[in-house]
């Protein structure tokens, strides 16, 4: 059985095909404007290395949408509705927004009756005479993309349904996006997310449909998926109604990928590349996420994103001082032209890396001054090791896992690194972590532990993180639960318990 | 001596906002949502005239405000918007009189900003001063309880219309009682109380504490675009002290009875000093050296990233952070023996005798 996964990132398409847990084929293509085209590239380039037999899946991860937004691009106007009232007004959606991404979603907000207070009682009940009247104005504006958000609709989605099950009534060809399925406890950012998602889903219907086609023309019959933030795998016609989940499966892929090659669960993974080394802490084969609201094209999000730290290193970096600085300027993709290793005028990264025999992929070696060469590959390794260090979790030597094309920068003898792996086919380690990725379920709620005790919460949460997993198309007998925490809320002598639970399964 | 704020215009509400969270000594809360809620009132009604506590008369109502219940649902449960005015108005109509000014209780953290929307939406100038000059976890921990002055009566309302007024016999009963009532309200409500005249506000409170956190905000905003240090710069406004720099290498938390409780160690060069919070870090002292103190409460202690001067509160601690621990002394109004019991680190359970945080670092200049 063989799966695909192909990563689509600014500069470059990768693509691999994977037989079992083995890589039996792999290329890199230029990314194109509009995708699917390089996508298409990739796969005919895979497809003559290996003509596949069973292929189960193809998994995407794509960095087209985010971008989407940070260009402020293709964005559909939306409504805002919240269900909220009495409370709730204080500050309106779309609230400290950057003004360009504002306009385009427009400056359409409705506050309706509805949503829960923390312990799930209702703050009012659900009035379907307003939410027939919002629906006709949202119809009367011309509008089909409706956000809802309800307060703690992560805890009770009730009045989120219902209320969208009464828009979509109204409203023809309404979309509905609902928060309780996009985000977590934080009213604004997980109505933020919402709006995002909702301006996205008619560039969502039409990338997701010119991938399908790409499959269609080159006779693959199987399965597409799209990579989610979390290193697991959505449906198709899920990412369809999604697309703000894939945001961050950039990092992701790669780290997931460099867990799977090295056969490694913990530690830390540096990818190096043109122009940045991305360094982030895998914990039981995951990135660790970050714990502090992440902007989006300045749009403040809750979503669960790796913890990633970025630093100005990579193959194309310029070495400056003598050797003493390396970047942040790189030449990028431009490396080919301008480095001296291939009669540039520029020194680079790469051009020390060489110099060093750790790479020989230029046609010639420089000739450089030595006491250069080796303050330079100082500096290189101790922004490496700094990096490192920063990103640990604990005290003490961690595995470190190198990928990516730059990783020829440095040598073995890293500082603070119990062990360095290369795993094989490093330079594919983001296509490779599509393509191994598995099918999740999510839960994150606040409990009352009036009625049922801790262990009866943490079991409810565990059946429903399995059911959304199995709902969104994991083979049931190999779900299983991978995360599990409990926070008692903090500044209140009650017996509220937020519960988070994650479950994964094959696709 | 810094210039005093007068007006609190929009465009400042984002430095007054980060100069809060420095103050919050680690907890208080994010002042992010206060800061939004506070801004779009000053867009609608305009700015906030700021009065200074001379200049008020002596029999002038005076009525501190804040939010009370978990910060949690408070970033769930966007409020209504009137919360704060419905207190105030509950409040007066009981007293009798008309407020002539409102005040914050808590300059650290996410209460610093509440009564800020008030003050624009009634149109009332609001007090530079405050009644902690950091952060306290509880109601009872600001310094008008140690001029006997009674947080009754005290009004809470919720979103739904509810006010619930509350007198009691002491401030503590206060505490715990208004915390008890706000479960009932959602788990978070405004809150009127300590009413106090002029003559009380300039005895009891702690002056000037808006025009620190403003001025705390701009100073670290500028050394962050210019050339400056970011840390000298917070170190020249809060007169405070350099204590430890170095990287955090543990972190210890857990909850106790809805209190964030635990430590962190941070260490350079073999040194390795270990900072105790509850909700807001309490006392730092080295480890080894029979676990001198640096910097023990009512004196504040901040934790700020070494390179770039951010805070970093409890919720953020992580193994690997850069940070710098800095000490400013506390208000004089903390250091009478009965400051030093309610708001010292002795209140949370710690035995060490209360030394200012300036004879502290004297000593440690004097021996290395």
């Amino acid at each position: 059985m063989m799966r695909i996964g192909i990563d689509v990132g600014g500069t470059n398409t990768d693509a691999v095909l994977l037989d079992g847990g083995r890589v039996v084929a792999k290329c890199k293509t230029p990314t194109t404007a509009d995708v699917s085209t390089g996508i298409t590239r990739a796969l005919e380039t895979l497809l003559k290395q290996q003509r596949p037999v069973d292929i189960r899946a193809i998994m995407i991860g794509t960095t087209h949408f985010v971008n989407a937004v940070i260009e402020q691009r293709d964005l559909a106007e939306v409504a805002a509705v919240r269900l909220c009232l009495p409370a709730g007004e204080a500050v309106p959606p779309r609230t400290d927004w950057p003004s360009g991404v504002r306009q385009l979603t427009g400056p359409h907000t409705f506050f309706a009756h509805g949503g829960r207070e923390f312990d799930g009682r209702p703050l009012s009940p659900l009035d379907p005479q307003e939410l027939r009247q919002i629906g006709q104005e949202i119809a009367r504006r011309g509008l089909r993309q409706i956000a809802v958000t309800g307060i703690f609709s992560t805890l009770q989605a009730e009045d989120e349904r219902r209320a969208g099950r009464a828009l979509s009534e109204v409203v023809p060809g309404a979309q509905i996006s609902l928060s309780h399925q996009i985000g977590r406890t934080g009213l604004l950012e997980r109505e933020n997310a919402t709006l995002l998602n909702a301006s996205l889903r008619p560039l969502a219907e039409q990338t997701i449909s010119a991938f399908e086609r790409a499959l269609e023309q080159l006779n693959l019959k199987s399965a597409l998926y799209l990579t989610q933030n979390d290193g697991t795998i959505m449906r198709a016609a899920f990412a369809r109604e999604f697309p703000v989940l894939t945001f961050a499966s950039g990092p992701t892929n790669s780290m997931r990928g460099a867990a799977y090659l090295s056969g490694l669960k913990d530690g830390i993974v540096v990818d190096i590349g043109g122009t940045t080394t991305d360094v982030g802490a895998l914990i039981n084969g995951f990135p660790r996420e970050a714990s502090v609201a992440v902007r989006v094209g300045g749009v403040r999000t809750n979503f669960r994103m790796p913890d990633v730290l970025s630093i100005g290193l990579g193959g194309g970096s310029l070495v400056t001082a003598g050797g003493a600085k390396i970047g942040p300027l790189s030449v990028g993709h431009r490396l080919t032209q301008e480095a001296l290793s291939f009669g540039g005028p520029v020194l680079t990264a790469s051009d020390i890396a060489i110099a060093r025999g750790f790479a020989n992929f230029a046609p010639q070696r420089p000739q450089l001054d030595p006491e250069t060469v080796t303050r330079a590959s100082e500096a290189i390794k101790k922004m490496v090791e700094e990096a490192i260090d920063r990103m640990k979790i604990a005290r003490g030597a961690v595995p470190v896992i190198l990928v990516g094309g730059g990783s020829v920068l440095v040598d073995d003898q890293i500082q603070g690194a119990a062990a360095v792996y290369r795993p094989a086919h490093f330079e594919a380690a983001n296509a490779v972590g599509a393509a191994i990725a598995q099918i999740s379920g999510e839960v994150d709620r606040v409990y009352e532990l009036t009625s049922l005790d801790r262990t009866a919460a943490l079991a409810d949460a565990k059946r429903q993180a399995i059911e959304r997993a199995v709902a969104a198309g994991a083979q049931p007998e190999t779900v299983e639960i991978v995360d599990v925490f409990d926070v008692p809320l903090a500044y209140l002598p009650s017996q509220a318990t937020r519960v988070h639970v994650k479950a994964v399964g094959d696709a | 001596m810094i210039d005093p704020l007068k007006q609190i215009r929009f465009e400042d509400m984002k430095t007054l906002a980060t100069g809060a969270a420095i103050l919050g000594t680690g907890g208080g809360g994010d002042p992010y949502r206060g800061r939004l809620i506070a801004e779009l009132a000053i867009a609608e009604h305009g700015p906030i005239r700021v009065v200074q506590p001379r200049e008020l008369a002596d029999d002038d109502l005076v009525v501190p405000m804040w939010n009370i219940g978990a910060p949690v649902i408070g970033i769930e449960r966007i409020e209504k918007g009137d919360e704060g005015v419905r207190a105030l108005r509950a409040l007066e109509e009981f007293l009798g009189q008309k407020a002539v000014a409102l005040s914050p209780v808590e300059i650290g953290g996410s209460n610093s900003t509440m009564p800020l929307r008030v003050a624009s939406m009634t149109g009332l100038p609001v007090v530079d001063c405050d009644g902690m000059g950091r952060a306290y976890p509880e109601v009872q921990m600001i310094t008008p309880t140690l001029f006997g002055i009674p947080a009754s009566p005290a009004v809470l309302t919720d979103t739904a219309g509810n006010a619930i007024l509350l007198q009691t016999v002491d401030n503590l009963q206060m505490e715990r009682i208004a915390r008890a009532v706000c479960v009932q309200l959602g788990g978070r409500s405004a809150m009127a109380g300590y009413p106090m005249s002029g003559r009380q506000i300039k005895r009891a409170m702690i002056p000037g504490t808006l025009s620190l956190a403003f001025h705390l905000g701009r100073a670290l905003e500028e050394a962050q675009t210019g050339q400056d240090d970011p840390i000298d710069a917070i170190l020249k406004v809060t007169r405070g002290f350099r204590l430890f720099s170095g990287k955090i290498v543990d972190v210890n938390r857990r909850l106790e009875k809805g209190w964030a409780r635990g430590y962190f160690d941070v260490e350079n060069q073999g040194k390795t000093v270990r900072v105790d919070f509850q909700n807001e870090f309490l006392i730092a002292r080295e480890l080894g050296r029979g676990g001198r103190v640096l910097c023990a409460a009512p004196d504040l202690i901040m934790s700020v990233d070494s390179h770039t001067g951010e805070p970093i509160t409890t919720e953020m601690l992580r193994y690997g952070y850069r940070v710098t621990l800095l000490g400013m002394p506390c208000d004089p109004r903390w250091r009478t023996p009965e400051g030093i019991a309610l708001g010292g680190a002795g209140y949370f359970g710690y035995e060490e005798a209360y030394v200012p945080v300036e004879t502290l670092v004297k000593w440690l200049i004097a021996n290395g």
